[in-house]
């Protein structure tokens, strides 16, 4: 079986099949076709993918929290501690979400509250999973902003969020999402607006609060060079669907996807020249909107062949804890 | 003419925190302090430096959105804040911006095409052809399909919003653009594929690019010159290849140490920069970087350091790598840059 080696019990989530679907007008936008993975309890997973491939979909999709209106999951499961998450009442997904489940989301300001202030928003998330005073969670609110690096943390408590720089904000939810210890937090692209230095100690920040209370992360980041760091396991996205997974080393070693491969070139490497045209991968995704024949990635994958434009390759194994859904894997892994 | 195009002279801005009742005594955020620098034609000056440094600050005061608390900047030589409405109507077709948060820059209300040409129907009438036609094109140059045209941006991809963003900055094919962490939401094949787009442009049509981005990856591939801030203000300046290959600045130096490198089997140097987190409200006494500076000396916590040229061609702020007294002994900071 694909990757499912570890017991039983050391799995925290399991998602299986996951299908969610935009509808428009006139169309549908099947953002994520089966989707299937597992966080295993304390361990960090890394979850990279062209622009657009169903990151942020597969943790909204997780936490429940798509617009109601335009969107539905419409097959599969999220097991939670062996619950589906999927089954729950309203109220009860409420609970779990911000506590047991939290969330950073990746753009600030579609989570921040313009109005009100940042040290009060963390202080409402601190008192509505402990009963903490009103002072109690001030004051953590104040504790956490030092934790994230904010300098004058007790000024900046009463900042509005328009007040605060791009990076403070992304810290600013940062620590509303740690305020609460939570089981699994997922991270999607929490460092992107941060310069490196502060990046990694709010890295560090994680990998602490990981050892210190076992919380499983699932990281959504394109940047490598954070997977490479932080991530034991990777999963790599593609057109709603996931092209490979394996053990940190292993992907960087030998990606056995075409896709990854082409991540890897693409990454700036000053060695090839400045001000050069940067290797890319030619072509964009597919539309999303037309069920896709064979695999996903054919119209810009060198390693193209009939059979690849016929049928859609699955995930299979490849090696120990690494697999691709590719069917020139092996040849791609020894290119 | 020549001269540069841009140019920004000792500009400040504090921002006032807080509502305090004794006016006097309102504290401010000194968010930029005391910055010069000037932006040829076509070229790239990049922009680094710790989260809440200023950088978008900078950008802000650049585009005339928030007003200067000192200095000045000049567009072609003009300052910009003596333009007239006229004026500043044409000089705004030549200066677009991408801002570092596409989701609050994009109208909810408008589709993606309505947001690509809405810019270049402040100027110009476009037919219904047309419209589709330019917002068409600009959606494929930043690698998405044209049919996204008709969605919202809450119905896109945080990349996809920032690459709409980008989009929007183009459509007026203007001289200068301000792209405030313009790349960060992207993966790195759509980045390689838009840093690939910016430079074709800047070859064919010379754009200059004032460039904010925290991926010093990204900023050494295109970066012609770049610029280093520390709390407010610029602490080194320099080509590209120079400052990569030898940072002067002992922040510079740290941070260029701190980048994540994407080799699991490469561990980086544990723990840059220690030290508590500077405040722009109470910035330090002297240098604002000594409190964190491993090479601080007395005088670093009294007197501000200057930017003092180098050979090579940059400035640098620091009393001990780039004393102002040409006189001062060599010290052991010549062994230490002697590398
Ligand atoms: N509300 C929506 N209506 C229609 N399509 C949507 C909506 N939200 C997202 N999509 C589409 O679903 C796909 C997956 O989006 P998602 O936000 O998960 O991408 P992502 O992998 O997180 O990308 P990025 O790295 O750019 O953030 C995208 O093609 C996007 O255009
Ligand atoms: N409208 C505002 N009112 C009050 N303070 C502000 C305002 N905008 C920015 N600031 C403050 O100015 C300082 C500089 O912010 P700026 O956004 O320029 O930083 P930045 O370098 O762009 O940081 P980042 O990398 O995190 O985006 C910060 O301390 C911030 O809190
Ligand atoms: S299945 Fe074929 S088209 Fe798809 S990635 Fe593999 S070689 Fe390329
Ligand atoms: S002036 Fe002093 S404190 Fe500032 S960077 Fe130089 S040595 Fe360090
Ligand atoms: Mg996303
Ligand atoms: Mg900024």
């Amino acid at each position: 079986m694909l990757m499912r080696e570890s017991a039983e019990d050391d799995v925290l989530l399991d998602v299986r099949d996951l299908e969610t679907h935009f509808y428009g007008e006139e169309s549908v936008t099947r953002a994520l076709g089966g989707v299937s993975f597992q966080v295993k309890k304390g361990e960090t997973l890394g979850v990279v993918g062209e622009s657009g491939c169903g990151k942020s979909v597969t943790a909204l999709s997780i936490l429940r929290l798509l617009p109601k209106l335009t969107a539905r999951t419409v097959g599969g499961e999220v097991r939670f501690h062996g619950r589906d998450l999927l089954d729950l009442s309203d109220r009860e997904m409420r609970k779990i979400r911000g506590h047991r489940i939290a969330m950073i989301f990746q753009e600030p300001m579609t989570s921040l509250n313009p109005v009100y202030t940042v040290g009060r928003q963390i202080a409402e998330a601190v008192q509505i999973h402990t009963n903490a005073t009103h002072s109690t969670a001030m004051a953590k609110a104040e504790e956490m902003l030092r934790l994230v690096r904010i300098a004058d943390p007790e000024r900046r408590v009463n900042n509005y969020p328009y007040e605060m720089s791009g990076g403070m904000r992304q810290r600013a939810m940062i620590a509303m999402a740690l305020a609460c210890s939570p089981e699994l937090l997922i991270a999607d692209e929490p460092t992107t607006a941060l310069d490196v230095t502060i990046q990694a100690q709010i890295l560090r920040l994680i990998v602490d609060l990981k050892e210190r209370t076992g919380t499983a992360v699932m990281f959504i980041t394109h940047d490598l060079g954070v997977v490479a760091e932080t991530c034991q396991r990777v999963i790599v996205m593609y057109a709603g669907r996931i092209v490979e997974q394996a053990a940190v080393t292993d992907l960087f070693a030998r990606p056995a996807h075409p896709y990854t491969q082409g991540l890897m070139r693409s990454v700036p490497d000053p060695r090839r020249g400045r001000q050069r045209r940067l290797p890319e991968i030619p072509g964009i995704v597919p539309s999303l909107r037309e069920p896709i024949v064979g695999c996903s990635f054919a119209p810009r994958c060198p390693f193209a062949i009939d059979i690849c434009r016929e049928k859609t390759p699955m995930l299979r194994d490849v090696g120990s804890s690494h697999a691709a859904a590719c069917w020139r894997a092996e040849e791609v892994m020894g290119a | 003419m020549t001269g540069p195009l841009l140019k920004v002279e000792n500009l400040t801005k504090h921002y006032p925190l807080g509502s305090g009742i004794f006016k006097k005594s309102i504290p401010v955020i000194r968010a930029v302090e005391d910055v010069t620098f000037s932006v040829e034609a076509g070229e790239t000056l990049c922009i680094v430096g710790e989260s809440g440094c200023g950088k978008s600050t900078i950008a802000r005061l650049l585009m005339r959105l928030v007003e200067p608390t000192g200095g000045r900047v000049l567009i072609d030589g003009t300052d910009i804040a003596g333009l007239k409405k006229d004026a500043l109507h044409a000089w705004r077709r030549r200066m677009q911006m991408v801002f570092q948060d596409p989701y609050s820059s994009l109208n909810p209300r408008l589709t993606a095409g309505q947001i690509i040409t809405e810019p270049v129907e402040n100027f110009e009438r476009l037919s219904r052809k047309q419209r589709n036609a330019l917002a068409a094109d600009l959606l494929q140059k930043v690698g998405m399909s044209p049919e996204m045209m008709h969605r919202l941006p809450s119905e896109l991809s945080g990349g996809q919003r920032q690459r709409l963003g980008i989009a929007r900055a183009l459509a007026l094919k203007p001289s200068l653009i301000i792209a405030d962490e313009a790349v960060s939401a992207l993966d790195v094949s759509v980045q390689a594929q838009i840093l690939n787009l910016l430079l074709d442009l800047q070859q064919q049509m010379g754009i200059a690019f004032v460039f904010i981005s925290h991926d010093l990856g990204v900023v050494e591939h295109i970066a012609h010159r770049v610029a280093v801030m520390y709390l407010g203000r610029i602490v080194e300046l320099a080509p590209s290849e120079a400052l990569f290959a030898k940072p002067v600045h002992p922040y510079t130096e740290a941070l260029i140490a701190a980048a994540p490198v994407p080799d699991p089997t490469r561990v980086r140097l544990e723990v840059p920069l220690e030290g508590e987190m500077p405040s722009p409200i109470n910035p330090p006494k002297g240098c604002a970087f000594h409190p964190r500076c491993p090479l601080a000396i007395e005088r670093c916590r009294i007197e501000v350091p200057p930017l003092v040229p180098m050979a090579d061609g940059r400035v640098v702020a620091c009393h001990v790598r780039a004393p102002a007294e040409r006189q001062m002994q060599p010290t052991h900071v010549d062994l230490q840059l002697g590398h």
